[in-house]
């Protein structure tokens, strides 16, 4: 095995290096201190995202995207995550479910989308269905030529920029195993649909400027043509974003636990108590011995399962192990930093306090720590008929 | 209009680089490596001459072990058509890169040579002097500006005092100061165009040019660790100090 990079990846690492250092960690504490990104700034990150084309850099090639395999998407997902999603989220990386786009849609949808004309947001979860997202009551009913959509989706990251949603709705049922299960299918819903009203959620710890939003369908219909895949076949179209977008979660920790690392190791180098550096203390060197143990084993499994899905040899459950663990180690990093550096670790003067705010959401999202340990111990004893 | 810039490996300048333990030379062992950035400078301003339409071809060329290829290739995706790597395990010194620079000026006859006025481990500031010398091209160093016009090149010049502008016939030899640009970063799109970019390699025998090291570095120390200062009561115990102790007025 080989844990070089190609020459290729250590340039585009180079850059996107370069890219988060002068056009996104300048604006860190404004957007962070206000819990807002101006239009301006949003327009000048993207633009420069797209002239350096790494606008849409986890699409396919074929569809004007970067073409790069995940594990060079991992890399490039590392070093944006040194700063927060408030900013990042301008270099779009538009839902693989969108490949799933057919006839028209392709052109009114998935190519903007791409191109950074368009943008694009995901709504799954309900009040009543987070980790059971197979509990969606959202319905839509076909009437005509339309689909009748009714119901409400919450924690909908960015919505309220965005042009259209991603919506998974009930559109019928089917009987498996003796038990009635619901059919779910994928819309794409303009934004501006009547009937759809978007309203900002409630102001969240992790990541301020980048907001969560509520959609409420009130008989909002949407015409057949914009049915996502197939009708029914919601989770088929699902599935392959949500456990791709597992590893890029953790190669996402893996950056902020490095980002909290290297000014840990620089700050316990130079603040002095009882007349000498404070790193000369076991106390805090072995401190640091362990959260860079911990960054170090996150990031090889997460470069490792991110080539398995290259292979295509991943299960869900290697997905499972590389979001839990990197999440994991992420929280326990930052918590440290923020002890390591005392009461400026909780100061709004340095990055730490947001880099330990901003960790929470990871155990959090795309699957809580628990729904990851479900799922990697469900691989473990089905095969015993456990 | 033909360039020819020259890209050397060095230790990227985030580093923090350490004599290595028997001091012979500083350890470089497993610490990321980078394009000069005055060399970076210098790619830069030749690929903002093709933008201009001024140049038609750029090539980038390295001196070094075999790795060098990977500064070739990143001058390659910020917007080099062609590279050269000369590959020699040797210490290469300014002197033999500036003759096998002449090798190559002989072979490529280029209008503008761009190098950078100097590398950040030696900081010689020497081979694009040298290479004016065995070529017998004009040179403007330390550029903080360049303009081509009319078959000549003018160079405003970073020197003591001030700016000074020379007017240089081509072919000509210019050498980047820190002010001249700033360089742009690698796209994604160029990155991967850069991969099939075509790049030949020679040895310095090819070139005909003896690369054995002239200078011997006899030890290498870290810089003396600056004491803990001290505070003076006046101007006057300043003023006795500096002369009297630091022996510096
Ligand atoms: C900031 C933010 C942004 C988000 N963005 C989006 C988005 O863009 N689109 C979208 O669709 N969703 C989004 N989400 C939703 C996110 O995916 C859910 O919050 C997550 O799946 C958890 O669901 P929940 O919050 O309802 O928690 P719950 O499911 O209610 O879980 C509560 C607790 O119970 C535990 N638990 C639940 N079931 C089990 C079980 N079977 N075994 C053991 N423990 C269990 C959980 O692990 C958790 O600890 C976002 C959420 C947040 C906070």
């Amino acid at each position: 095995m080989n844990f070089s990079l190609s020459n290729e990846q250590e340039m585009l690492v180079d850059t996107v290096k370069a890219f988060v250092e002068k056009e996104l960690i300048p604006y860190e504490a404004e957007v962070d201190a206000a819990d807002a990104v101006s239009p301006e700034l949003a327009a000048q990150i993207r633009n420069k995202a797209i002239e350096l084309g790494l606008y849409a850099f986890n699409m396919p090639e074929s569809v004007g995207g970067g073409g790069l395999d995940y594990f060079t998407q991992s890399l490039i997902e590392r070093e944006l995550a040194k700063v927060g999603w408030a900013l990042h989220v301008f270099v779009a990386r538009p839902s693989k479910i969108l490949m799933a786009c057919k006839g028209d849609q392709i052109e009114e949808y998935l190519l903007p989308t791409i191109r950074g004309e368009k943008i694009d947001c995901f709504a799954l979860t309900e009040p009543d269905a987070g980790s059971d997202a197979a509990g969606i009551r959202t319905k839509a009913v076909l009437d005509g030529d339309d689909y009748v959509i009714n119901g409400s989706k919450h924690f909908i990251s960015h919505a309220g920029h965005a042009d259209y949603s991603i919506v998974f709705a009930v559109t019928g049922s089917e009987e498996k195993n003796g038990r009635s299960r619901n059919q779910v299918t994928a819309f794409l819903v303009d934004n501006d649909s009547e009937g759809l009203v978007i309203r900002r959620g409630p102001k969240c710890v992790s990541n301020r400027g980048y907001h969560t939003y509520e959609l409420f369908f009130d008989n909002c219909r949407v015409p057949a043509s914009k049915v996502l895949g197939e009708v029914g076949k919601g989770w088929a179209v699902a599935n392959d974003w949500l456990v791709a977008g597992r590893v890029m979660v953790a190669a996402n920790c893996v950056g902020q636990a490095q980002r909290a690392m290297n000014l840990s190791v620089e700050w316990c180098a130079n603040r002095k108590q009882f007349g000498q550096a404070i790193g000369k203390n076991q106390g805090v060197s072995f401190k640091l011995a362990n959260m860079a143990t911990q960054i170090q084993a996150a990031d090889i499994l997460t470069l490792q399962t991110a080539w398995k899905m290259d292979q295509g040899t991943m299960s869900d459950g290697d997905a499972g192990m590389a979001k839990l663990f990197a999440s994991e180690a992420l929280a326990q990093v930052s918590d440290d930093s923020v002890q390591l550096f005392g009461g400026m670790g909780l100061m709004d003067e340095l990055p730490i306090e947001r880099i330990w705010r901003n960790a929470r959401i990871e155990r959090i999202w795309e699957g809580t720590s628990e729904i990851q340990q479900h799922i990697i111990s469900r691989e473990l004893l089905r095969p015993f008929g456990c | 209009m033909k360039i020819l810039v020259a890209v050397k490996r060095v230790v990227d300048y985030n580093v923090k680089v350490r004599p290595k333990s028997d001091g012979t030379d500083v350890d470089i062992a497993n610490v990321k490596m980078s394009i000069n950035p005055f060399c970076e400078i210098a790619v830069e301003e030749a690929v903002r001459l093709k933008e201009k339409g001024v140049a038609t071809e750029i090539i980038a060329i390295s001196m070094g072990p075999k790795q060098a290829q990977e500064q070739v290739r990143t001058a390659l995706a910020l917007g080099a058509d062609r590279g050269i790597l000369v590959e020699s395990d040797e210490d290469l010194q300014p002197l033999a890169i500036a003759k096998m620079l002449k090798a190559i000026v002989e072979k490529e006859s280029p209008d503008l040579v761009i190098l950078g006025k100097q590398a950040i481990d030696g900081d010689n500031n020497q081979t694009g002097q040298m290479l004016g010398a065995l070529t017998s091209m004009p040179q403007g160093t330390f550029a903080s500006e360049v303009n081509v016009a009319d078959g000549r090149v003018s160079v405003t010049r970073e020197i003591d005092g001030g700016l000074q502008t020379v007017n240089l016939s081509l072919p000509a030899i210019v050498t980047t100061d820190l002010r001249l640009n700033e360089p742009r970063y690698a796209s994604l799109p160029n990155i991967m165009k850069a991969k099939r970019k075509p790049m030949d390699t020679f040895t310095p025998e090819d070139l005909g040019v003896d690369a054995t090291p002239r200078v011997k570095t006899l030890s290498v120390e870290p810089p003396a660790e600056r004491k803990a200062g001290i505070k003076v009561a006046d101007v006057a115990e300043l003023v006795d100090k500096l002369k009297n102790e630091a022996k510096v007025i």
